[in-house]
């Protein structure tokens, strides 16, 4: 069983994200940790491999700037197998199509049987970009899922809905998006931090991939920032103290000014 | 006349025009009337007469595509197949979705299809005579704003709930039904992926995305009986239940009720927050809410920084009371 974890290299969700004067997020600004919803991707494709008894290899696709091995050794201390990264400095700026473009024609030279991602990145949260690749590879989607069982020509998964969940099914090769109730991300042993100094993570460029630094990339993004600026600053804050009755008796006064009830 | 806007109508568990359609349709309506383009409505589904006449109300005209795999399979491989089939018969210019999975879903397909630019979760849409569509969008958790335009003169649009509100036109518009999907080049279509089944689990249903009110609760409720108290004071607001992280991962409640990080964003009027102590990975998803309201014991709270009203004390005896006083009133 060959899987493949989208990963993304994201700014720490500390408080200190912020864009450059280019528009651009500012990756000097806060050190970079992998996306989240992704360490979810990563530890279900983890387990469907433990079910396995340990057969499956793993591999971390990424498209990021050079410094991406460091964030995604985290992803092989965890236990994935290996990586593969696909860095250009003319991917700087790109839009959410060309990220898709570049990961579809980065999977078309894997072979593999299973993509899974996480339902969005923390940093632009559109939760696109995996739909965009199923449809240009031509993979059977299943999203929203909230647990993933795999057979060996099979995935199966619990598509979260309003109700409950819906039951879906489709042959391998197939795109998987997870949500965080696949179960939490394990902590890398310290045999894991070991082992994934010496596994290998690949580098490509557009070049290596067949594609033209003009077709995707910060050239051709079909999407600009005109202007970014901080949202109006919230009033101070009103604090209440006291017995409970008075407290309440605040609050509902605050919320009859503010028209809310 | 220049490409039109359309608004892609999602359908809900029983194949109503899902709310944030409306919002979807409204806005566009309004952005057609500056652009001086026209407005549309799509609507793929099984059966889309219902819908498509709901969607109606909001649109001068809508197409209704009769998708009868849409019945027993994942929808949005097939939505996108048939709307890219329909733009590529009358060549709109943009195309607006709800910011929902399934909304998410279809604008990622069609960005693929078409080759079009995807701006998502638009809290704001305007319209600039040279740049199109512009779109305001929050980033970095609300912490940031931004003004986003597409770089040609096609795109596609997600839209969050709560954007704008939702308000018929003036007059009805017209439904006409799609071509047949005959029509679909096969290029365009994903394998469907079949629904085995259809499975109902109690306290799934958490459409907090849409809620004007939500209470959500955090560690500090205690346990899943501590929401209890969270679910009465929602009622009594009228409102949804939400939850932190912390709550979902010890299994207090299901996941739909989770706002933050790696849960839900949301934006409603008013945001009651009990027994949070406010981590930025809870804030994220909900600091854009109009009017925050909090409840903890304790006052060094990082929520104290950014809530309108925090309340110092303990949940179990504030919120009683508060329900108290709210029923009073209604009474």
């Amino acid at each position: 069983m060959r899987i493949v974890v989208l990963l993304k290299p994201v700014p720490d969700t500390t408080g200190q994200e912020r864009l450059g004067p280019d528009l651009r997020v500012d990756r000097a600004a806060v050190p970079a940790v992998i996306n989240p919803n992704d360490e979810y991707a990563l530890e279900a494709a983890l387990r469907l491999m433990e079910a396995r008894g340990g057969d499956a290899a793993i591999t971390l696709l990424t498209m990021g700037p050079p410094a991406a091995p460091e964030t995604m050794r985290k992803g092989l201390a965890m236990g994935a197998h290996r990586g593969l990264l696909v860095t250009d400095p003319a991917l700087g700026g790109a839009c959410s199509l060309s990220t898709a473009r570049v990961l579809a024609a980065a999977l078309g030279s894997l072979e593999f049987d299973l993509v899974l991602a996480g339902v969005d990145t923390s940093d632009g949260r559109g939760g696109v970009v995996a739909a965009a690749i199923a449809s240009l590879c031509g993979l059977p989607y299943l999203s929203y899922a909230g647990q993933v069982e795999l057979t060996d020509t099979a995935v199966r998964v619990r598509r979260l809905s309003p109700r409950g969940y819906d039951l879906l099914e489709a042959p391998l090769p197939a795109m998987v998006v997870v949500t965080q109730t696949v179960g939490e991300p394990r902590y890398p042993s310290l045999k894991g931090i070991m082992a994934a100094r010496s596994k290998e993570i690949v580098t490509r460029s557009l070049a290596d991939l067949g594609l033209a630094a003009d077709g995707v990339g910060g050239a051709a993004a079909t999407t600009r920032v005109l202007e970014s600026r901080p949202p109006a600053s919230r009033a101070a804050t009103r604090v209440v103290r006291g017995p409970a009755p008075e407290a309440a008796e605040a609050v509902v006064a605050f919320l009859a000014e503010r028209r809310v009830i | 006349m220049p490409g039109a806007i359309w608004a892609i109508g999602e359908t809900g568990p029983d194949g109503e025009l899902a709310r944030i359609s409306r919002e979807v349709a409204t806005l566009v309506r309004g952005l057609a009337e500056v652009a001086g383009r026209e407005a549309a409505g799509v609507l793929v589904a099984a059966s889309p007469a219902a819908a498509a006449d709901e969607l109606a109300a909001f649109v001068p005209r809508v197409v209704a595509a009769d998708e009868p795999l849409a019945g027993g399979n994942a929808v949005a491989a097939l939505v996108a197949a048939r709307v890219a089939a329909l733009v590529a018969v009358e060549q709109p210019a943009y195309l607006v979705l709800g910011a929902t999975p399934d909304g998410r879903d279809v604008a990622g397909m069609l960005a693929a299809l078409l080759g079009w630019g995807v701006l998502v979760n638009a809290t704001e849409v305007g319209w600039d005579a040279a740049a199109g569509p512009t779109v305001g969008m929050s980033i970095f958790g609300g912490r940031q704003l931004t003004t986003s335009a597409f770089s040609g003169e096609r795109g596609i649009i997600t839209v969050r709930p709560n954007t704008v509100t939702a308000e018929p036109a003036a007059a009805r518009g017209s439904v006409e039904p799609a071509a047949a999907p005959a029509a679909v080049p096969t290029a365009h279509s994903l394998p469907a992926v079949p629904v085995l089944e259809r499975v109902a689990e109690a306290g799934a249903a958490a459409a907090i995305e849409d809620a004007r009110v939500i209470v959500a609760g955090g560690r500090g409720v205690g346990g899943p009986d501590g929401f209890g108290i969270v679910a009465e004071l929602a009622e009594a607001l009228g409102g949804a239940v939400g939850a932190t992280r912390a709550a979902v991962d010890a299994g207090w409640i299901p996941y739909g009720h989770q706002i933050g990080q790696t849960g839900k964003i949301v934006k409603p009027q008013l945001y009651v927050a009990l027994g949070i102590s406010g981590a930025i990975q809870h804030k994220v998803g909900m600091q854009t809410a109009e009017t925050i309201v909090a409840v903890n014991r304790d006052p060094d709270a990082p929520i104290a920084e950014f809530a309108d009203l925090f309340v110092v004390g303990d949940l179990f005896e504030v919120v009683p009371e508060v329900i108290a006083r709210l029923r009073a009133r209604s009474g």
